[in-house]
């Protein structure tokens, strides 16, 4: 089993949601990224979910947009990303995933970079600019190797596409909560509960609610009508305000389980 | 017959041209783009639409525009017939309305209300605000900083002709960035917007439907070549930023194979100096706004800035169209210095009494290098995209602190 479907067969005996944390891996360095994951990681996020900076990340807001950029400026790379992974995996057990553009992968070299990434511990990928469509070779040699190839549905997504998109996923499906960028919003859109529960329908692999989670509250309601919540600029935003490492990690520490407590309750 | 008739066929079904091309956007604009490409499909053949279509380009563009025989400058060159294909005359003054008519005619078939563009000399901006004015519908062009302030009359038609013109400040502040804050606009109200890409990129259907609209300009010109000189030229010549003008004027002779096609791209400061905007010539392939295509990028895949002194041909992407055509050696694709287009922006209005766009003045540059060399029986078309009031006072600037 792999260590995501591990992770949400735990969950489920526990009675208790996902919570997945984003940051983007080297912002504001490498070195950092390591002690905030395990901050992270002890105040209870199920799943890690590193960005890879990329130069223009059309999905993205200005918040991670930043992260990339201060990210790139410290001088992070695929390969360093790749390797920071394989030295975490010495200590932590919990599933990473890699979000990235596709440019960077594809100029990695797509089969070097699932060896690469499969063999240093990476349990999943989310690319949002590689749709089915367009993941063919690369879905096969990721399934080949053991790594959970993690699609997106959106609030725009048909009940076809639904289908088709929820048969190419594995590890868990990617719902965006909202018809836009990444950032945090006040409200979670209308119809949240109804089209994940479209989606429930379509798959047995769970569903996860991502963009625009800003914090506890919106965390609770969107766990309580999917699998968990992936919650990423309200993280990165954390890392930008907080340059001194000891109080960022203490405000993080603070906020994850702050999220990690909500969605845990009795729903 | 079999392998030319193919290419006059694609992209194929998934919008792919040999392997560029394709659909590489995020989940949220992938209905869009296949009702985009329904629709599309649909009205390519309904007769109501390309007569609506017809009239706008006759009665409200100007089309026809003319095929100009440069007499002078034939003669001052010495070498090869130079013939202008006139899109300067093009209400607006750039091949850009083509592209921006034929979209809003789309955009009103689909009911929507508003529609985007990106810029970067503007040229694509005032089409498409001139096409929204047209149509009533609203308009928002994302235009980066760096080009605000060198395209600044553009910036005041747009905002005469009723768009909100929104500066782009992330990143280089050109078209790049430009067009990324357009794709990231559309992603957040794909439901009630469309978004007319100004050039050949972007997600098929994208590439195809830009394509097509600009096709007439190769339409037109091969007419018009016949009439005056009973046979098809021997090279056509445009210049690629994204590369629009250049497929339009390319498509309608790609299964011709005895006329040569060639795309300029910007070499900039000098391609030695790596600010330059020739991602065919020194690009690879990667995967940017939505496409397959050629890129210049790092060796880790981030983007890299493109340089011209152009705003239109400051980027590092291009058409993938244009990349097919590269790599199986239909076209070719050669380069022109900030310097080189200057000197072809003096020439042809000297020579001439036709000021070009610094955009056409690359390709004018080109041709000045190569008819020359040429037998004076033999005919070059090139493609005069747009006129360069746009560019005169940046030029004014610039001969001014040169001197």
């Amino acid at each position: 089993m792999s260590r995501i479907t591990n992770c949400f067969a735990t969950l489920k005996a526990e009675n208790t949601k996902a919570l997945v944390a984003f940051i983007t891996a080297g912002d504001p360095d490498l070195e950092s990224t390591k002690s905030i994951l395990d901050i992270i990681d002890d105040s209870g996020a199920d799943i890690i979910e590193l960005g890879v900076p990329f130069s223009d990340p059309l999905a993205d807001g200005p918040v991670i947009q930043a992260s990339a950029l201060r990210s790139l400026k410290s001088g992070t790379t695929l390969k360093k990303i790749i390797a920071l992974v394989k030295e975490i995996r010495q200590s932590r057990e919990l599933p990473i995933v890699l979000m990235t553009s596709f440019n960077p992968v594809f100029v990695y070299g797509e089969k070097q970079f699932i060896k690469d990434a499969a063999s240093a511990g990476v349990d999943g990928v989310i690319i949002p600019d590689l749709p089915p469509e367009e993941a063919g070779e690369f879905s096969a040699s990721a399934e080949e190797k053991g790594i959970d190839m993690i699609h997106l549905l959106a609030p725009t997504s048909p009940d076809e596409r639904v289908r088709m998109v929820a048969e190419h996923s594995r590890g868990f499906i990617y719902y965006i909560s909202l018809t836009g960028t990444t950032g945090v919003r006040s409200e979670l859109s209308e119809g949240l509960g109804d089209k994940v529960e479209s989606i429930k329908q379509a798959t047995n692999i769970p569903v996860l609610v991502g963009f625009g989670i800003s914090g506890p509250d919106q965390a609770r309601s969107a766990a309580a009508v999917s699998d968990g919540v992936i919650v990423g600029s309200a993280i990165v935003k954390l890392i930008e305000q907080n340059p001194d490492p000891a109080q960022r990690d203490s405000k993080l520490a603070e906020f994850v389980s702050s999220v990690k407590q909500a969605i845990s309750g009795p729903n | 017959m079999d392998d030319k008739t193919k290419d006059m066929n694609l992209p194929d079904v998934r919008g792919h041209f040999g392997q560029f091309g394709g659909k590489y956007v995020i989940e949220t604009l992938m209905p869009a783009l296949e009702e985009l490409e329904k629709l599309y499909n649909e009205a390519r053949v309904d007769p109501k639409f390309q007569s609506d279509l017809k009239y706008y380009l006759k009665e409200y563009v100007g089309r026809p525009t003319p095929l100009y025989y440069a007499e002078r400058l034939t003669k001052h060159l010495g070498g090869a017939k130079i013939y202008l294909k006139r899109e300067d005359l093009n209400h607006t003054g750039a091949h850009k309305i083509n592209n921006t008519i034929g979209s809003a005619l789309l955009t009103l078939r689909m009911g929507k209300k508003r529609v985007i563009a990106e810029t970067g000399a503007g040229q694509h901006g005032v089409a498409t605000a001139t096409a929204a004015a047209l149509f009533g519908l609203k308009c928002d062009v994302f235009m980066g900083e760096e080009d605000i302030k060198r395209q600044s009359l553009n910036v005041f038609r747009m905002k005469l002709l009723g768009a909100r013109v929104i500066p782009v400040s992330a990143g280089t502040r050109t078209l790049k960035d430009a067009t990324s804050e357009a794709i990231r606009e559309w992603i957040t109200t794909v439901e009630t917007t469309h978004y007319i890409i100004g050039s050949v990129v972007g997600p098929h259907p994208y590439p195809m439907i830009v394509r097509d609209f600009q096709r007439i300009i190769g339409d037109e010109a091969s007419e018009q070549i016949m009439e005056v000189e009973k046979r098809m030229p021997d090279v056509c010549v445009a210049c690629v930023g994204g590369g629009s003008n250049a497929m339009g004027l390319f498509f309608p002779f790609v299964e011709n194979k005895s006329v040569k096609l060639v795309g300029i791209e910007a070499a900039g400061l000098g391609i030695e100096t790596g600010k330059h905007g020739a991602t065919l010539s020194h690009g690879s392939t990667g995967v940017l706004h939505g496409m397959m295509s050629y890129l210049l990028h790092d060796d880790d895949g981030q983007v890299q800035e493109a340089h011209s002194i152009s705003a239109g041909l400051d980027y590092p992407g291009v058409g993938c169209e244009h990349s097919y055509l590269k790599t199986s050696g239909r076209a070719q694709y050669e380069n022109i210095t900030d310097e080189e287009a200057l000197e072809g922006f003096k020439l042809l209005s000297s020579f001439e009494g036709i000021i070009p766009a610094l955009e056409s003045s690359h390709a004018i540059a080109h041709v000045a290098k190569m008819a020359p060399k040429m037998k004076k029986d033999e005919i070059i078309m090139v493609c005069l995209s747009g006129r360069g009031d746009k560019d005169v006072n940046q030029v004014a600037d610039r001969m001014e602190a040169d001197s």
